[in-house]
């Protein structure tokens, strides 16, 4: 197991570099300048910053730099805000973007869970139909036109909530639920599937020949088995989750990295830009990584075999 | 001798997009304490939904219960409320299925599902449980099975996941003990292996067996009777004696002239022409008779009853009427008739039959 886990995080650093020098390269392709909306900066005075931060430089020499500074966990400093520190600036948007992605894990996860069982015990049931049809919305609407009905119809009409504020945690609800719904699609559709597909297999059989109850046999046989597939796509439901999360925070003004990363985006805030970009694919990287720990927790199968290869 | 589980007139089918299956067509059986009753037929016979129609193991949206009655220690099975047939499964009756490779939970381990029906049906204490699902495996030649029972099923080889199935089934110590082609996933010398030990567990214990198998070559080892099925019905039934040496059904010549044997001489197997019939619109008369070189005009329109050979040994064909000409079946089989006495070829020390 150890070594499966060391032989992991080499490849994790792997992938980190070939992220950050492609989206070095990608960043020096694109057009515009971080100054550039900076229109009340005469010529000399661009030059002056430019020249200091080392931007007149040839493009390897800076990218020897930047992975240099990288490599000691220093993303560089902010344009857009006068001397943020990069990580600084990153960390304290984290804080709201967390609480988000991981509510809307968690809840979306469990929400799904419990309806993809409903739906696969209750096989053509209305209760089947009704979880089905909450799942096919959940995958083709996007996010945030959840987000923005949810606004609507909670924040503006009944005025539970405030729109677009964050005061509080309660602040974090709305858009915790408008992100959750892809989860909860995501999760209903693979239970129920893998729930019905599991209930059919012989070692359920016996364990009905052993005289098991209903519910033994779903929660006691079925549900781990069922539950092992469904591990394996949190990872990419996560990632789906961090993409949400930048229009999202934007209608419901969260101050979190989502709304920070586009805006870096509109002023070609390089530092920001890498450094999140960094951030979120750490973020996915170890996120995987956990999936596949946990899925060896989960199967008995894996556990043994992972170690050696 | 007392009867541990009588199945009378039992017919059902299954509702499919197809239409009705008519599955199981009219079977009667019993079972006697103690004893082997083999079930031979090939696939699709209707062998595995009779005993799952024996544990009401069938899905319940599409099978419909027609007639019949399953009698299991004074009452009827087919009208036991589904509590009621939780006590019964894995407790008075149970079952070994097939494949030895799927039939274990995955992701539990071995001990546990050994202890499960220990804990539910006996009320024993973990500790108990565990003390007798040890006992268990040894019995059925697990060796070192207190590490074991910590283990997994993906642990195991096929043999030994089929001995910790069988572990499982005799848990609770059943009247009855079903067995679905116990054998029929494993490589040959483990089937050996398996059959010895179930003939084993045979002595040691008092339960009675129903024994599913579509190779006659491993029932004389294993049955004290045999019934043979085809097409969802029961074409003849005997002790394995007289189903071995003196069968009278066309498709019980077949299926022994198919069996792969050391006294016959023939370099290629013999295998019965043509394929079972389509149970959505079955044939009116004798199943069989399509595929039958015996078959003659009545077997088409009538379906026959079962005649008496003695009184153990019954055949439902109409070459068994009265009326109906003298026919000798294929010469192996004649030949095998030769060594039964009571049979109208028998050549013993009597000086023959007639
Ligand atoms: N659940 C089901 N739905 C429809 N048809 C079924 C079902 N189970 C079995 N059958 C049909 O019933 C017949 C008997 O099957 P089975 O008892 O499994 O045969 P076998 O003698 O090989 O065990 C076959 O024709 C099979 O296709
Ligand atoms: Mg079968």
């Amino acid at each position: 197991m150890a070594k499966y886990i060391i032989k992991r995080v080499a490849y994790m650093f792997i992938s980190l570099f070939l992220i950050a020098s492609f989206t070095f390269v990608l960043m020096k392709l694109l057009p515009g300048s971080p100054l550039a909306s900076a229109e009340k900066l005469s010529v000399e005075q661009r030059e002056v910053i430019y020249e200091k931060y080392g931007l007149n430089d040839p493009i390897p020499v800076q990218y020897v730099r930047y992975m240099g500074n990288l490599a000691k966990g220093d993303f560089g400093v902010s344009f857009q805000f006068k001397k943020a520190d990069v990580t600084t600036l990153i960390v304290s948007k984290l804080k709201y973007s967390m609480i988000l992605g991981a509510q809307a894990l968690v809840f979306g996860t469990i929400v799904g869970i419990v309806l993809g069982m409903i739906a696969a015990l209750k096989q053509n049931t209305i209760w089947d139909y009704g979880s089905t049809v909450i799942a096919i919305l959940g995958v083709s609407i996007p996010s945030f036109v959840f987000a923005v009905m949810l606004q609507y119809v909670f924040a503006v009409h009944w005025e539970f909530f405030d729109v677009g504020l964050w005061n509080s945690w309660k602040s974090s609800v709305l858009p915790s639920i408008a992100l959750a719904m892809g989860p909860i699609a995501i999760a209903a559709r693979f239970i129920r599937t893998e729930m019905i597909e599991v209930l059919s297999s012989d070692y359920i059989m016996l364990a009905k020949a052993k005289g098991a109850s209903w519910l033994e046999i779903a929660f006691k046989h079925a549900f781990r088995n069922a539950l092992i597939p469904l591990i394996t796509v949190l990872g990419p439901v996560a990632a789906g989750l961090l993409t949400g999360s930048l229009v999202v925070e934007q209608i419901f003004a969260i101050p979190g990295i989502g709304e920070q990363f586009v805006k870096s985006i509109n002023s070609n805030d390089f530092a920001v830009i890498m450094g999140t970009t960094m951030f979120f694919s750490v973020f996915l990287i170890v996120i995987i990584l956990i999936v596949d720990i946990l899925y060896g927790i989960i199967d008995p199968r894996i556990r043994l075999s992972g170690g050696g290869k | 001798m007392e009867k541990i589980i009588e199945v009378k007139d039992l017919e059902l089918s299954f509702h499919t997009f197809a239409g009705e299956v008519k599955a199981i067509r009219g079977v009667n059986f019993e079972v006697f304490k103690g004893e082997t009753l083999a079930i031979v037929g090939e696939s699709g016979s209707g062998k595995s939904v009779t005993t799952k129609a024996i544990m009401r193991l069938l899905p319940e949206s599409s099978t419909e219960f027609k007639n019949g009655q399953i009698l299991f220690d004074g009452k009827d099975l087919l009208k036991t409320s589904d509590k009621d047939m939780q006590k019964v499964r894995g407790k008075e009756i149970s079952m070994i299925f097939q494949d030895p490779m799927t039939s274990l939970n995955p992701t539990m381990p071995i001990g546990k599902q050994i202890m499960e029906p220990l804990l539910k049906h006996q009320k024993l204490s973990k500790e108990e449980a565990r003390r007798k699902s040890i006992e268990l495996l040894s019995l059925v030649g697990m060796p070192q099975p207190e590490q074991r029972m910590k283990q997994y099923p993906h642990q195991f080889s096929g043999g030994q996941r089929q001995r910790i199935v069988i572990a499982v089934a005799l848990a609770c110590n059943p009247k009855l003990l079903i067995a679905d082609e116990p054998t029929t996933a494993l490589d040959v010398t483990i089937q050996a292996q398996i059959l010895e030990l179930m003939k084993d567990l045979q002595k040691k214990i008092e339960t009675s067996i129903i024994f599913i198998t579509h190779d006659l070559g491993v029932v004389a080892n294993v049955a004290d009777r045999v019934a043979v099925m085809y097409g969802g019905q029961i074409v003849e039934f005997g002790t394995v004696d007289e189903i071995f040496y003196n069968p009278q059904h066309p498709y019980t010549w077949g299926l022994l002239s198919s069996m792969p044997s050391l006294d016959t001489t023939e370099e290629k197997l013999y295998a019965i022409p043509g394929s079972p019939p389509d149970l959505l619109d079955p044939p009116k008369g004798d199943a069989f008779a399509l595929r039958s070189e015996y078959a003659m005009k009545i077997d088409m329109e009538e379906k026959p009853p079962l005649f008496k050979v003695s009184d153990t040994h019954y055949a439902a064909t109409w070459l068994l009427h009265p009326d109906a000409p003298k026919v000798d079946p294929p010469a192996a089989i004649v030949e095998r008739m030769k060594k039964f006495p009571g049979s109208r070829y028998y050549e013993g020390s009597a000086g023959g039959g007639r």
